[in-house]
């Protein structure tokens, strides 16, 4: 069976942080979950590593020792060197000295970490920073492996380098999940869920969300709704629902496109 | 031609050995917004610090508004930083305040949602709303231009757009403005690019133009893992997008080659590069002696 979340709720006191979302994280897959500040995406990710109880609905994780876990804060200790970090991490989960410095030297060597692995982790840039975070999520070889915002803040060489390690360990069948505010990131992975306020805007593979969404999104100098437009470099852009557009651009659809109708529609939604 | 609001011109500067910003030249100019690229170190900052008078150039020359950057042409910038410079313990509307006061200007009304928390402490309001009380405060001087430093990173999509309109709004009145940003999306926004690299301008222009004749070699396959590990073992810069491989840098028929020594089926398509797959290429290039 593989990991995921279906229909999960999670209430804090008032406030739903999720609500009725359905993830599911298989094996060999990277699946990721896009949305802004306060959309669910660190309550999801501690809901799938068994921090979070659920409200309602159902969590499903494998045991606790095959989760590889690194938190939106990268989880390095700054005082200690990059080898300590992987050290006390090892340690944590019981690896044996010869199998941690099997693993450690395997791991810094495919993240490129080697030369830095005596310095402290509080002297280390963003992005090497959160490939050791990285490294340490997958010390004892997790089978699910969930990672929140490991790619906020690192720059967009670094961001390529964290993807390859990312696919690495999908290619080699670990179930990979992760939360990004990203959208070029949702688009990458081979499933997407775009989390809105709680609630799962969109579902599905990147290109399939896409293709499937209805009407049409053209470029022109004067919308004619504002309230289905949104300023796109120096014009606007603008949806139509039926495909037929009274003037404009049509223009090739991303996911931030889709992204943004879907939360034009949930808002008009509720104003209406 | 009018005069430019911003410009840089043949700025160098170094840190001991490390020559952080080498021979650049930017400018910006009334109702326009320039987009800074490149990776961490490329000297994006070190430029922006120089165009602000906050760091000396070792040679080039800077100017706010006709004049060397001072005290006086700071007054009509406008800056958000990337961290918002907000203060976390005095509310939304003592911020703006304060930073009226500062500029010596009255205090902007706030409007919809940032109305509602007015007076919460700013480390008690969502990032969203944080990101448009800085505005506001970088704003409410009406300053002629401004330096943004990664305005929408962690929003998102239509919180995203609605900042955006603030920005272009600005524009629109003939403001000038400079965004460095690493995320790509932003980069559509704006009118026009430069592409940094180790101290250097290596790309202006449209997304198409820093792209250049930079291609990826794009891999359909039924088997994305086999063939990523096959060109990972191999050396080839790849990434995924979605169930396909890119790779850069390398030849579609030498891609082609590994593959089909792997003795996987698949297709192998020339695309344009993207601009992060630019600037991991550039990041992987020998340094230039």
């Amino acid at each position: 069976m593989s990991a995921g979340v279906s229909n999960l709720t999670v209430r804090f006191g008032d406030t739903i942080a999720l609500d009725d979302v359905t993830v599911d994280v298989p094996p060999g897959r990277i699946s990721a979950v896009v949305g802004g500040d306060g959309a669910g995406k660190t309550t999801l990710m501690r809901a799938l590593v068994g921090r979070v109880a659920p409200s309602h609905g159902h969590i499903s994780s494998p045991p606790e020792q095959e989760i590889g876990y690194q938190p939106a804060t990268s989880g390095t200790w700054p005082d200690l060197t990059v080898d300590e970090n992987l050290a006390f991490v090892g340690g944590m989960y019981g690896l044996s000295t010869a199998a941690l410095h099997r693993r450690r030297d395997e791991l810094l060597d495919r993240s490129g970490l080697t030369a830095a692995r005596d310095r402290l982790a509080s002297r280390l840039s963003g992005g090497m920073r959160t490939k050791l975070g990285f490294c340490m999520a997958l010390m004892h070889n997790p089978s699910l492996l969930v990672l929140d915002e490991p790619s906020t803040g690192v720059d967009p060489v670094s961001r390529v380098e964290l993807w390859r390690l990312l696919a690495e360990s999908a290619a080699s069948g670990t179930a990979v999940v992760l939360a990004t505010t990203y959208m070029d990131e949702g688009e990458r992975a081979a499933y997407v869920t775009v989390l809105d306020r709680g609630r799962a805007l969109l579902a599905g593979p990147p290109a399939q969300v896409v293709a499937s969404f209805p009407g049409t999104v053209v470029t022109t100098p004067r919308p004619v709704r504002q309230e289905m437009s949104w300023r796109h470099a120096d014009g606007y852009r603008e949806w139509w629902p039926d495909g037929t557009a009274p003037g404009g651009r049509t223009v090739d659809l991303d996911l931030e496109d889709v992204a943004i109708v879907a939360a034009l529609q949930t808002e008009n939604g509720a104003n209406a | 031609m009018s005069a430019p609001l911003l410009a840089v011109d043949g700025l160098v500067k170094s840190f001991g050995a490390n020559r952080a910003v080498d021979d650049v030249s930017l400018r910006v100019d009334p109702g326009e917004v320039v987009g800074l690229l490149g990776a961490n170190g490329a000297g994006k900052t070190t430029v922006i610090r120089m165009l602000l008078g906050l760091l000396r150039p070792d040679e080039g020359d800077a100017h706010l508004f006709g004049s060397p950057p001072s005290l006086e042409s700071r007054r009509n910038l406008g800056y958000v930083p990337q961290g918002l410079g907000l203060y976390q313990e005095l509310t939304v509307a003592e911020n703006v305040a304060f930073s009226a006061q500062a500029y010596d200007t009255t205090p902007a009304p706030l409007t919809g949602a940032l109305a509602d928390v007015a007076d919460r402490l700013v480390s008690q309001v969502p990032l969203g709303l944080q990101r448009r009380a800085a505005f506001v405060c970088a704003l409410q001087h009406r300053p002629q231009a401004l330096v943004l430093d990664e305005p929408t990173s962690g929003v998102d999509p239509l919180a995203r757009a609605r900042l955006w309109d603030t920005v272009r709004e600005q524009a629109d009145a003939g403001v000038g403005v400079l965004v460095t940003t690493h995320y790509m999306q932003e980069a559509r926004q704006c009118d026009r690019l430069v592409l940094m690299s180790r101290g250097r301008v290596v790309g202006r222009g449209s997304e198409r133009d820093i792209v250049g004749d930079t291609v990826a070699v794009l891999v359909h396959t039924d088997q994305w893992q086999r063939a990523f590990q096959t060109l990972d073992a191999a050396g080839v810069p790849v990434t995924l997008a979605g169930r396909d491989v890119r790779a850069v840098g390398v030849e579609a028929a030498d891609v082609a080659g590994q593959l089909a020594r792997g003795g996987l089926d698949a297709d192998v398509e020339r695309v344009p590069a993207t601009i992060d797959e630019r600037m991991t290429l550039l990041a992987r290039a020998p340094v230039a002696s």
